[in-house]
C-alpha cells in the first residue's frame, strides 16, 4: 500500500483564524473584482463587453509595434494586441459599444494588407460582438449562478441540515470570488470561458465539501458526546488522504491542459487548476470551521 | 454476494451499444457494409464550429422597418389606385412612420377614397381631422402581426438562400422574438456568405429624375468613400421627392471603385416581390449578367411603364444601389429584363440566389459574428485531442502506480466511462466543442475521484482489520451516498449551465450531465463487479490497492 499521507491528527480547526483572514481578503479581492465588472472597468472579454477581437496567422513575424503602428494609421487608435509568437499569431481586439455595421474586422484586414504585402495571412477567427448580446450573456451568466448556488443550498439542506448548505454554498462562493479576484489582479480577460470554469470549479469545491460533510455527519451520528471541533477534525483528517489524492489528480490532468491545449484552453484551464487548489483548501480551511462559528441548536444529525 | 452474470452481460452491451453510435464519427464507417449502414445510426457526433471552422451569426430583425415598408407600399399603390379611379385627390404622402396623409382636391372625393381603401386596404384605419385631409394607420394589433409576420419571412428567407448557396448541414433558427441564429459549419468563404445572409436584396425599379437642375450639376465619377460629400452638398437643393443613388464601377484593369450619382425619383415603380426567376447567363464579352422573369402583373406593370417612359432612363436598384440605369428604347412586353452591371460570374451567381430567395421583407442587422477559420479549427482539435491524451495517460498510470491492481481496476473504469461518454454523445448526435472536450477530460477527474473515494474506505476497513469481501462491500456501500452526493450536486451546477447557457457553454454543460450520469453508473456498477469477479475465483486473503 503506497501511502501520500499515514492516519493524520492535525488541528485543522485550531487554524481556523489564520484560514478565516486569508479568505476574507481572497474574497475581498474578488469583491472588488465584482464591483469592476459590475462598473464595468474590468477587462470583460467582448463576448460580454460588445466589440470585435480578430485573430490572424501571419507567415511571418510581425512586430507587434509595427502593427499597432498599421492599425493607428488606418483609424483604429484604440487597439489591443496580443502576440503568440511561436506560431506568428496576432490577436487584435477593439471593444466598443458600437453596432458591428462598423466592420472593424474588415478594417483590420484592410490596413495589414496595405501595411505588410508581403507577409500574407489567414484569418484564424473574427469575433464580432453587439453591445446588447455582451448584456444578456451577464444576464444569464448571473442567473446560472444564482440557480445552482439556490439548488446546491436546498439539496444540501435536505441531505444535511440548513447550516451544512449556508456553508457549502459559502465556501463555494468563496472559491469562485477568489479565482476571480485572482484573475482580476492578474489582469486576464474575463470571458464566457472563464465564468465556465468558474461554474465547474464551484461544481468540484462542492463535491470537495460535500465528501468531507459527509464524513462530518457519519461522525456526528456515531459518536456525538464528543466536542463539534473534535468530531469535525476527525473527519476532515480522515478524508485527507482522499482529498490529496484526488486533487493532485485533477492537478495532474490540467496542467497539461494549461501547457498543451492552446491560447483557447489556456486561460480556461488556469482558472479550473486554480480553482482546485482554492477548493480544496476551502473545503478543509473555510467550509469546515465555519460550522464551529455557526454555534445553532443542534439540528437533526445531533438529535438522532 | 449477488450473482455476476447478469451485470457482466450489462456491461458488455452497454459497450457495444456505445461503440455502434460511436462508429459513424470514425473514418471505419465508410468501410461498412451497407446493411449496417442501413440499419445502424449513421451520424454520430458533429464538430462544433470552433472544431471545424464556420459562422456562427446572430442576426436582429428591424421589425420596425417592416411596418414603415409595409405603409411605404400602401402609399405607392394608393397612388396608383386613385389615379385609375380618377378620384380628386391632390398628394398621398407618408408622413410619420405609421401614418398615411392623403391630401383631397374637393370634399366631395372623400367617400369614393374611403370605399375603395376600406375595399383595398382592409388593414388601414382613417381619420379624418378636416374635409380635405384623410389620415390612414394601421388598425391596433396589425403592427405586431406585420413584426412577426417579417421575423418569420425573414427566416425562411435566408433558409431558402443559405439553401441554395449549398451549405452541409445548416442551422437556422429564431431565438427571442426578433432575432434569428444562423450557423453555418465549415464555410471556405465567410465573406460571401454572410453577405448572401444578410444583404436585404430589395430590387427596385425607379425612374431617374432627368429634369431638375441638380441632374445635370452631379459629377459624372467620384472616387468610393466621397459619397457622403456630394449629398451633403447637393442634398438640400433636390425636390423631397427625389434622392441621389450611386452606381457603383470597378476598373477591370486597376480594381478601383467608383460611384457615380444619380437623382432619382423616391418612389419606385416595380420591386422584386413581382418576381419569379433570376438566372446568370453570360453576355457577348462572357460578362456576366442576370436576367429575371416577371409574373403576369409585374409584366403588364412593367410594359405600361416602359411605355409610359420611352427616351427616359430608369434605374435598376439593389439595396440602394444603382446596378444600371439604362434608357427605355421601347414598350417592353414578355415580363424579362436584365440586370446588368460590372460584377464577376460569383457575384452575379450570388445576386441571382437572393433575387430567387427573394427581398428580406425588412433589413437585417448582424448582432453576433463569430467566425473561426478551418485552419484554427484544425489546430484547436489537434492540440485539445494531444493534450486530452497526456492527461489521461498520466491519470491511468497515477491511479496503477498508487492503487496496483486496485488502480487498474479504476483505470477499466475511466476507460468505460470513456467509451459510454462518446457513445452517448453520439447518440443523442450532440456537438462537441472545444469546451465539451474540457467537459470529458472533467469526467475523467470525477471518474477518479469516485474510485479514490472507494478505495480510501476499502482501505480503512481492511486497516481496521476486516477480511477482503466484507470489506470491499463495506467500502462501496460506505461510499455510495458521499458519490451521490457529491454527482448530485455537481449535476445541479450542470443544469444551471445548460439552462442558461448559450452555444459551446451548452456543449459543456451536456458533456458534464452525461458524464456525472455514466461515471456514477461504472464507479458504483462496473467496477464492483470486477472485485466480485476477483472475489468469486476463491478467497481472496490479499487485496492489492
Amino acid at each position: 500500500m503506497i501511502e501520500v499521507l499515514g492516519k493524520t491528527n492535525i488541528d485543522f480547526m485550531g487554524w481556523r483564524r489564520y484560514s478565516f483572514a486569508l479568505s476574507g481578503v481572497l474574497a475581498l479581492f474578488g469583491l472588488v473584482a465584482m464591483v469592476q465588472i459590475g462598473r464595468g472597468a474590468a477587462n470583460l472579454g467582448i463576448d460580454f463587453a460588445g466589440g470585435t477581437a480578430v485573430q490572424l496567422k501571419f507567415e511571418k513575424a510581425v512586430p507587434i509595434e509595427l502593427a499597432r503602428q498599421a492599425l493607428i494609421t488606418h483609424g483604429l487608435p484604440e487597439v489591443e494586441l496580443q502576440e503568440f509568437t511561436a506560431d506568428n499569431k496576432l490577436l487584435v481586439r477593439v471593444k466598443a459599444q458600437t453596432a458591428i455595421e462598423e466592420k472593424v474586422a474588415d478594417k483590420v484586414l484592410d490596413a495589414f494588407k496595405k501595411v505588410f504585402p508581403d507577409n500574407p495571412f489567414v484569418v484564424d477567427s473574427s469575433y464580432e460582438i453587439g453591445p446588447t448580446i455582451g448584456e444578456k450573456l451577464q444576464e444569464d451568466a448571473l442567473k446560472a449562478i444564482t440557480i445552482s448556488m439556490v439548488g446546491i443550498i436546498l439539496y444540501i439542506w435536505a441531505r444535511f441540515e440548513f447550516r451544512f448548505g449556508i456553508a457549502a454554498a459559502i465556501a463555494t462562493f468563496h472559491d469562485i470570488l477568489a479565482v476571480l479576484g485572482i484573475f482580476y489582479v492578474l489582469d486576464k480577460e474575463i470571458t464566457l470561458l472563464i465564468v465556465t470554469a468558474l461554474l465547474t470549479l464551484a461544481g468540484y469545491s462542492l463535491t470537495d465539501t460535500v465528501v468531507v460533510f459527509d464524513r462530518i455527519r457519519e461522525n456526528l451520528r456515531a459518536r456525538h458526546r464528543e466536542p463539534l471541533e473534535k468530531t469535525i477534525n476527525n473527519a476532515v483528517n480522515q478524508v485527507l488522504s482522499r482529498t490529496v489524492v484526488v486533487s493532485l489528480t485533477v492537478i495532474l490532468v490540467l496542467v497539461p491542459l494549461t501547457f498543451f491545449g492552446g491560447e483557447v484552453l489556456h486561460d480556461f484551464s488556469l482558472a479550473l487548476l486554480m480553482g482546485v487548489i482554492v477548493g480544496t483548501y476551502s473545503s478543509v480551511f473555510v467550509a469546515s470551521p465555519l460550522l464551529i462559528l455557526w454555534k445553532g441548536t443542534p439540528g437533526k444529525l445531533l438529535r438522532r | 454476494m449477488k450473482p455476476v452474470t447478469g451485470r457482466l452481460v450489462l456491461l458488455a452491451v452497454i459497450v457495444i451499444v456505445s461503440l455502434v453510435m460511436f462508429l459513424p464519427s470514425t473514418p471505419l464507417f465508410s468501410k461498412m457494409p451497407d446493411w449496417w449502414k442501413n440499419y445502424f445510426p449513421a451520424k454520430g457526433i458533429t464538430l462544433g464550429l470552433d472544431l471545424q471552422g464556420g459562422i456562427h451569426l446572430v442576426l436582429e430583425v428591424e421589425a420596425d422597418r417592416a411596418v414603415e415598408i409595409a405603409l411605404d407600399r400602401a402609399a405607392t399603390n394608393m397612388t396608383v389606385l386613385f389615379a385609375e379611379k380618377k378620384l380628386q385627390v391632390e398628394s398621398v404622402t407618408h408622413t410619420t412612420p405609421t401614418e398615411i396623409t392623403v391630401s383631397l382636391g374637393a370634399p366631395e372625393a372623400k367617400d369614393g377614397v374611403l370605399k375603395l381603401t376600406d375595399d383595398q386596404f382592409p388593414f388601414l384605419t382613417s381619420r379624418s381631422p378636416s374635409d380635405r385631409v384623410l389620415v390612414f394607420s394601421l388598425r391596433s394589433g396589425e403592427a405586431d402581426r406585420i413584426k412577426k409576420q417579417a421575423v418569420t419571412q425573414a427566416l425562411e428567407t435566408i433558409r431558402n438562400r443559405v439553401d441554395q448557396f449549398g451549405v452541409a448541414e445548416p442551422q437556422i433558427q429564431q431565438q427571442g422574438l426578433r432575432q434569428i441564429v444562423v450557423q453555418l459549419p465549415g464555410v471556405k468563404d465567410p465573406g460571401r456568405a454572410k453577405a448572401l445572409i444578410k444583404n436585404t436584396a430589395l430590387l427596385e425599379f425607379k425612374m431617374l429624375d432627368e429634369t431638375h437642375k441638380v441632374a445635370g450639376m452631379l459629377p459624372s465619377r467620384v472616387p468610393a468613400g466621397k459619397e457622403e460629400d456630394i449629398i451633403r452638398e447637393f442634398g438640400p437643393q433636390i425636390p423631397p421627392d427625389d434622392e441621389i443613388l450611386f452606381e457603383r464601377t470597378i476598373d477591370k484593369e486597376s480594381g478601383r471603385v467608383t460611384k457615380t450619382p444619380y437623382l432619382v425619383k423616391k418612389r419606385a415603380v416595380l420591386t422584386g416581390d413581382v418576381l419569379t426567376d433570376a438566372r446568370v447567363s453570360l453576355g457577348e464579352f462572357q460578362d456576366a449578367y442576370v436576367s429575371i422573369n416577371f409574373d403576369s402583373t409585374g409584366a403588364k406593370l412593367f410594359e405600361r411603364i416602359t411605355a409610359e417612359n420611352v427616351k427616359k432612363r430608369m434605374a435598376i436598384i439593389l439595396d440602394n444601389t444603382i446596378y444600371s440605369a439604362p434608357v427605355i428604347q421601347e414598350r417592353i412586353s414578355g415580363g424579362r429584363a436584365q440586370i446588368t452591371g460590372s460584377f464577376t460570374t460569383e457575384e452575379a451567381n450570388d445576386l441571382a440566389i437572393v433575387l430567387r430567395a427573394g427581398a428580406l421583407p425588412a433589413p437585417v442587422k448582424v448582432i453576433q459574428d463569430l467566425t473561426v477559420g478551418p485552419s484554427l479549427g484544425q489546430d484547436s482539435i489537434e492540440k485539445g485531442v494531444r493534450s486530452t491524451i497526456i492527461a489521461g495517460v498520466i491519470v491511468v498510470l497515477f491511479m496503477v502506480f498508487y492503487y496496483r491492481l486496485s488502480g487498474s481496476i479504476a483505470d477499466f473504469a475511466l476507460v468505460l466511462n470513456l467509451v459510454c461518454l462518446v457513445g452517448a454523445l453520439a447518440g443523442l448526435n450532440a456537438t462537441l466543442t472545444l469546451p465539451g472536450i474540457a467537459g470529458i477530460i472533467l469526467t475523467i477527474g470525477m471518474g477518479v475521484d469516485s474510485n479514490v473515494l472507494i478505495f480510501e474506505r476499502i482501505r480503512e476497513e481492511l486497516r481496521s482489520g476486516k477480511p477482503v469481501r466484507p470489506a470491499v462491500d463495506a467500502g462501496y456501500e460506505k461510499a455510495l451516498l458521499t458519490i451521490v452526493d457529491s454527482h448530485v450536486t455537481t449535476l445541479i451546477t450542470g443544469f444551471a449551465l445548460f439552462l442558461f447557457g448559450t452555444g459551446p457553454i451548452k456543449g459543456f454543460a451536456v458533456t458534464l450531465c452525461l458524464g456525472i450520469a455514466i461515471n456514477l453508473f461504472t464507479a458504483l456498477v462496473g467496477t464492483k463487479v470486477i472485485f466480485d469477479l476477483l472475489n468469486r475465483r476463491g478467497r481472496m486473503d490479499r487485496l492489492s490497492i
